[in-house]
């Protein structure tokens, strides 16, 4: 599989005034993510993993080290337009990304600046409301819709651009439960279907789960990488960083610190049920 | 309270005067506004009145919410008619101390009524029977030439459709400050208006720093969009005229020839 985004050695630190001492926010980190993949990469606050969220599309620019995007630069101010139609951002603040008053016309403003010809707007426009499901929301008011809804306006917004990753940067942590497991649906049927690559910050542990890779970013650099079951069994590790695992696991590793013979890796409420059920079955044996 | 206000408040429908293009539609304003100013008696005046009642009832738009949008300017009509009433100069037939009033004065004032009462209730019918962003879009098609002598119509008309869509939302936001204070103990309600006055500050700060928040982060999520300013940009809907809007346009350039002509002689 080819690589949609790489970075190369990135550090990055926000402007300093004279004198003061530069703390670096990014300290060489290097990640290639690869194309139609599911990245979740997590961090407790401050971890660096919001700022390095905003290198992928040109938002910031590193200070040191390269960003590719699709072969391109990002420091190159020539094919900045080029990078950002191929990644698109998806914010924390559903209500500060939606520009127009009209569903339609605003999931319409990236085609429009992109000088897409009208009639194939329309078409993009239809077609990224039925991948959100959003369709019989297009001629309503953006501020008439709860917070799941609005930010999947917001990823049709982006889809509209017919990019080939999104990045959701914290995207689901000023949502409830149910809006949160809206996006969640979206975007993993997005990758599913149309094979665009997701990658999705967050600092929801369970969100974990629907990736096929798990990036832990800690003080500017990487400090966990692999698959979801791989990192979140790591639960002491996961702890030292700041994270809490998900509740499922963390049942898990109580019991099997209680002498019980089960394994870690039973992410989802159900597999983790079925592990338990098993386990008594088998006589609740336990392991001295 | 601050849900009542109502900004450019749209009342959707499918009618002709929903369906013409906005451009015919604010043309057709300027059009009524200057005959407007340009009749002169009775019968002038009474076409314009027989124009604006035809131009409602095709909008299907309820009568009494166009003379409610009177209500704000009462006080304006009401002292531009008292001025003219009393400073005309002209055949006396009543005055006491400084005032007098003439026949003039009583005829100025009148039709002065008439012409600002139906210049707002005009106005208020193109609000009324057009999308504020539709609206915009027909602004800044028919002000493109001026883009020629660097006026930045389409920076304009953006504000414009944004500071539209932010409108609810920032009053969201001032209610939810508002209960935040009033559950310290704010008191919005009560005491002169300079007491009241400055009971806003600890509602108008937050309110500004969280605005001055918003539109930076709504100014990076326009850019991660591609938004690069006017230039080689499309649209969603592209405005083009109909026969409908070329009908509207010789009728109303009628109206306006008809009402110079008459006025002319002094009808």
């Amino acid at each position: 599989m080819t690589d949609i985004i790489e970075t190369k050695e990135i550090t990055y630190h926000y402007p300093v005034e004279e004198g003061e001492e530069i703390k670096l926010a990014l300290s060489g980190v290097s990640l290639s993510i690869s194309a139609g993949s599911f990245v979740v990469i997590l961090g407790h606050n401050g971890s660096g993993k919001s700022t390095l969220a905003k290198h992928f599309n040109a938002v910031l620019l590193p200070t040191g080290g390269q960003v590719l995007v699709d072969g391109l630069d990002t420091a190159d101010p020539e094919l900045i337009l080029e990078v950002r139609r191929r990644v698109g951002m998806v914010f924390q603040n559903p209500d500060n990304q939606i520009v127009a008053n009209v569903v339609e016309e605003d999931v319409a403003f990236g085609p429009e600046n992109l000088g897409v010809p009208s009639p194939e707007i329309r078409q993009r426009v239809d077609a990224a409301l039925r991948a959100v499901g959003m369709e019989e929301f297009a001629l309503h008011a953006p501020h008439m819709l709860s917070g799941g809804q609005k930010q999947r306006i917001a990823i049709a917004g982006i889809i509209a651009m017919e990019p080939r990753c999104i990045v959701l940067d914290e995207s689901t942590a000023m949502l409830d439960p149910m809006g949160r497991q809206e996006v969640l649906d979206t975007v993993s049927r997005l990758n599913r279907e149309k094979g665009i690559t997701i990658i999705l910050i967050t600092h929801h542990m369970n969100e974990a789960a629907y990736a096929q890779r798990v990036v832990v970013m800690n003080k500017g650099k990487v400090a966990m990488d692999g698959a979801p079951k791989e990192i979140l069994t790591q639960v002491e590790r996961l702890r030292e960083l700041g994270l809490t695992v998900p509740p499922t696991v963390e049942l898990l590793y109580e019991l099997r610190k209680a002498g019980w013979d089960v394994p870690l890796d039973a992410l989802s409420a159900g597999e983790c049920a079925e592990v338990i059920s098993r386990c008594l079955a088998g006589g609740g044996r336990k392991t001295e | 309270m601050l849900k009542d206000i109502t900004l450019g408040q749209y009342f959707p429908g499918n009618t002709v005067a929903h369906r013409l293009d906005p451009r015919t539609k604010i043309i057709l304003v300027v059009l009524y506004i200057v005959a407007l100013f340009v009749a002169e008696w009775f019968v002038t005046y009474a076409i314009m009145a027989a124009a604006l009642v035809a131009c409602v009832s095709v909008s299907k738009v309820p009568p009494k919410s166009l003379v409610r949008g009177l209500k704000p300017v009462l006080f304006i009509i009401a002292f531009t008619a008292l001025l003219n009433l009393f400073y005309t100069p002209g055949q006396v037939i009543w005055s006491w101390w400084v005032l007098k009033i003439t026949v003039e004065g009583i005829e100025t004032a009148f039709f002065m009524v008439l012409r600002i009462s139906m210049l707002i209730m005009g106005t208020f019918l193109l609000t009324y029977t057009t999308s504020p962003i539709t609206l915009t879009d027909g602004l800044e098609s028919l002000l493109g030439p001026l883009k020629k002598i660097r006026v930045p119509v389409h920076e304009l008309s953006m504000m414009m459709s944004i500071a539209l869509r932010f409108i609810p939302t920032l009053i969201e936001e001032t209610d939810k400050i508002m209960s935040a204070q009033k559950a310290r103990g704010a008191d919005f309600e009560t005491g002169n208006i300079f007491q009241r006055a400055k009971a806003m500050i600890p509602l108008l700060v937050p309110l500004f720093i969280s605005a001055f928040r918003r539109a930076d982060e709504l100014a990076v999520a326009m850019e991660c969009r591609c938004y690069h300013g006017g230039e080689g940009r499309t649209k969603l809907k592209v405005l083009r005229y109909a026969g409908i809007d070329v009908t509207a346009l010789i009728l109303g350039a009628a109206v306006l020839a008809g009402v110079a002509v008459l006025a002319h002689y002094g009808l």
